[in-house]
């Protein structure tokens, strides 16, 4: 899968999850730059991914990513 | 779903019983406390829910200057979890592994007596869900020092612990692992990087164990099982199929249906209502009851068979009247879907369970609702289904009198007049607990609560019990008396179970107060009503005992010139 497309569902993970239609993700986007992702709404969001994609993180994954775009790279190497 | 949960918390929770609730836990606890928010809200329940910082099981409870009494919860929540009673073992010395549960429940009891001293909150203790660490492989069951030996020593331990101390209720962690499976109720990368020991998606299994406890604290339970018959209760149709053809016992998938009857069969020993609802001629659906050899339930088994071509919304609502429970209080299986959409369209408040539409995996879906959650346990709920059939029956002899004082006459009812005692306590509670429609104030009280007032003065407490020809239906009425100033004896309590409407109990009840208040040199007899969604059938009830209008729900009886009421029951 293309990262774009990739990029495209997580976007519809954050929106859901968070509750809140304005997000856009891009590669760059952190966590103090949406207001609603918390490290409690990160735990749902990666359960989310998770289940979107039918994958599993390891669990250094889920605490080394510094933005999105690094996320939706572990997201392709498991697909 | 967490999710849905979650967004609950938007909704709107005016309006909804407050409860608080404390979380007193070793683990992260911040989505399990969003989860039981949420699941409160599906519960009619606005739980405010204070949460101990991480770690903090003991600082709170045994700091008398803590939060957690500041805050004085009426519930709290004790949840230490496995994977940290895991920690703990692991730094004990080899020689100390065959004592872990000993002193964990030492431990346990430590904490559990420090908060009974500060406060009247209700514990609610998480169990161990089962970690073997596969350290004496199988040995381990018979090896007193292991691990897996020590935890369901523990997790038995607490079950005996429990025991007798009403104030402590054990929710049953460990089976909700077994039911969802360890690899659906924990998370291993969650728990190494948050220490979150339930994952995301057992949250809800976990709030709706606890809300139910909460629940039934608060008066929530299912007091009723409305069974459909064919396909429900037996496989096939009793009305094409005949008798010897429908499933049941040995015959094709009948295995199913016989163990689904037993569990209905233990649900009515434990005090269940069983009822049946079923689109049926009432002798053909009676058949299998009385001539079937495999069938585990009989017709006695049965407190209010019906069985017509009526539609089953107004057969449960028959079944609803007769009961004189609430159908919030009322469970109804049937198989067919539609037969389910319409009940639960026009009888919203009804439980309905979706059942699987393969007969065999009835009892496992059911067994995962708990849906007969319960605080109490007392001998008469052993005699309920007995009380409902006499009901029935007296009912019949009733249309044979014209004029009702001498059918209640013909009753030859008496009633045994007690202060609380340890014998009526447990009932009293219950019945506290229980009663929705014939009560005044609806004050709850528990077991401690009415214990400390049987040794209250200016407080005068009156358990009332009927008999009659047909039966004992054992205590039925508690009225609580509290001296309000040297003139006025102020009605705290009085409640009723409905069973007994229209036997003259008001006026028995009224006589035996307004007497004792006469004695006891007081002036007036004061009565309040307090409005619930529940209780309006007694919203005139001290105008028609012939009180006076005192303003603002709150009613005046002189005692000193009460006569009497007429009433046809006997104190014995």
């Amino acid at each position: 899968m293309e990262k774009n497309e990739i990029l495209k569902i997580v976007n519809d993970i954050f929106v859901d999850v968070l509750d809140n239609e304005n997000i856009k993700l891009t590669d760059e986007t952190t966590a103090s730059d949406v207001e609603e992702w918390d490290s409690l709404n990160h735990i749902q969001l990666v359960v989310a991914v998770e289940k979107k994609f039918k994958i599993r993180f390891k669990s250094d994954e889920i605490r080394s990513w510094q933005n999105i775009g690094q996320m939706v790279s572990s997201i392709q190497t498991k697909l | 779903m967490f999710a849905q949960l979650k967004k609950n918390l938007k909704k709107d929770f005016s309006g909804l019983k407050q409860v608080k609730i404390a979380i007193l836990g070793d683990s992260a606890t911040q989505l399990l406390s969003v989860a039981l928010r949420g699941m409160g809200y599906d519960h009619g329940f606005d739980l405010d829910i204070w949460e101990a910082d991480f770690n903090q099981v003991e600082r709170q409870v045994f700091d008398p200057t803590s939060e957690l009494y500041e805050f004085a919860p009426e519930i709290i929540i004790l949840f230490e979890s496995a994977h940290k009673l895991v920690g703990k073992y692991n730094k004990l010395k080899p020689e100390a592994y065959s004592t872990f549960a000993e002193a964990q429940l030492a431990r346990i009891n430590d904490i559990v007596s420090q908060v009974d001293q500060r406060l009247t909150a209700k514990i609610i203790f998480y169990n161990f869900t089962e970690i073997n660490d596969s350290v004496f492989g199988n040995y381990a069951n018979k090896m007193e020092a292991s691990f897996l030996y020590q935890l369901r020593k523990l997790n038995f331990g607490l079950m005996e612990y429990a025991v007798g101390r009403s104030n402590l209720h054990i929710c049953d962690l460990s089976t909700i692992q077994n039911q969802v499976g360890k690899s659906v109720f924990f998370q291993p990368s969650i728990y190494v990087n948050t220490d979150m020991v339930l994952s995301i998606d057992v949250l809800p299994a976990v709030a709706q164990q606890t809300v139910s406890l909460i629940g039934a604290m608060y008066g929530k339970f299912k007091k009723c099982l409305i069974l459909d018959l064919d396909n429900t209760t037996w496989g096939g149709i009793i009305g094409d199929d005949g008798l010897e053809n429908i499933q049941v016992g040995g015959l094709g998938i009948g295995k199913a249906f016989t163990e689904l009857q037993y569990w209905a069969k233990k649900l009515k020993n434990r005090g269940i209502i069983l009822a049946v609802c079923s689109k049926n001629t009432e002798s053909v659906a009676k058949e299998p009851f009385e001539k079937h050899p495999d069938m585990v339930l009989h017709l006695d088994d049965i407190a209010v068979f019906i069985a017509n071509w009526e539609n089953k919304v107004n057969n449960i609502r028959q079944i609803q009247s007769i009961l004189n429970i609430g159908f919030d209080s009322m469970v109804f299986l049937d198989d067919n879907p539609f037969e389910r959409n319409m009940v639960r369209e026009n009888i919203p408040a009804l439980t309905v369970p979706e059942l699987p539409e393969d007969p065999a995996e009835y009892l496992e879906y059911l067994y995962t609702l708990n849906l007969f959650e319960t605080v109490s346990f007392s001998n008469e709920d052993t005699e309920r289904t007995k009380l409902y059939q006499v009901e029935a029956k007296r009912t019949q002899i009733q249309q044979s009198f014209t004029n009702e004082g001498d059918f209640l006459k013909s009753l030859n009812m008496q009633s045994v007049v007690e202060p609380f005692n340890k014998f009526n306590t447990p009932r009293v509670a219950q019945l506290s607990q229980r009663s929705n429609q014939f009560n005044l104030r609806t004050v709850r009280y528990t077991e401690p609560d009415i214990e400390a007032m049987g040794k209250e003065d200016d407080t005068y407490t009156f358990s009332f019990t009927l008999e009659d020809q047909f039966g004992d239906n054992g205590m039925i009425c508690v009225v609580i008396l509290k001296k309000e100033t040297d003139d006025i004896a102020f009605i705290d309590t009085w409640f009723m179970s409905c069973r007994v409407l229209k036997r003259g109990m008001e006026n028995f009840v009224l006589n035996t107060i307004a007497n004792f208040a006469a004695e006891k040199g007081f002036a007036f007899l004061k009565g309040e009503y307090i409005p619930t969604a529940k209780n309006e059938m007694v919203k005139d009830h001290y105008k028609n005992l012939g009180f006076d209008d005192n303003g603002s729900n709150t009613f005046l009886l002189n005692a000193r010139t009460y006569n009497n009421k007429a009433c046809y029951i006997a104190t014995k």
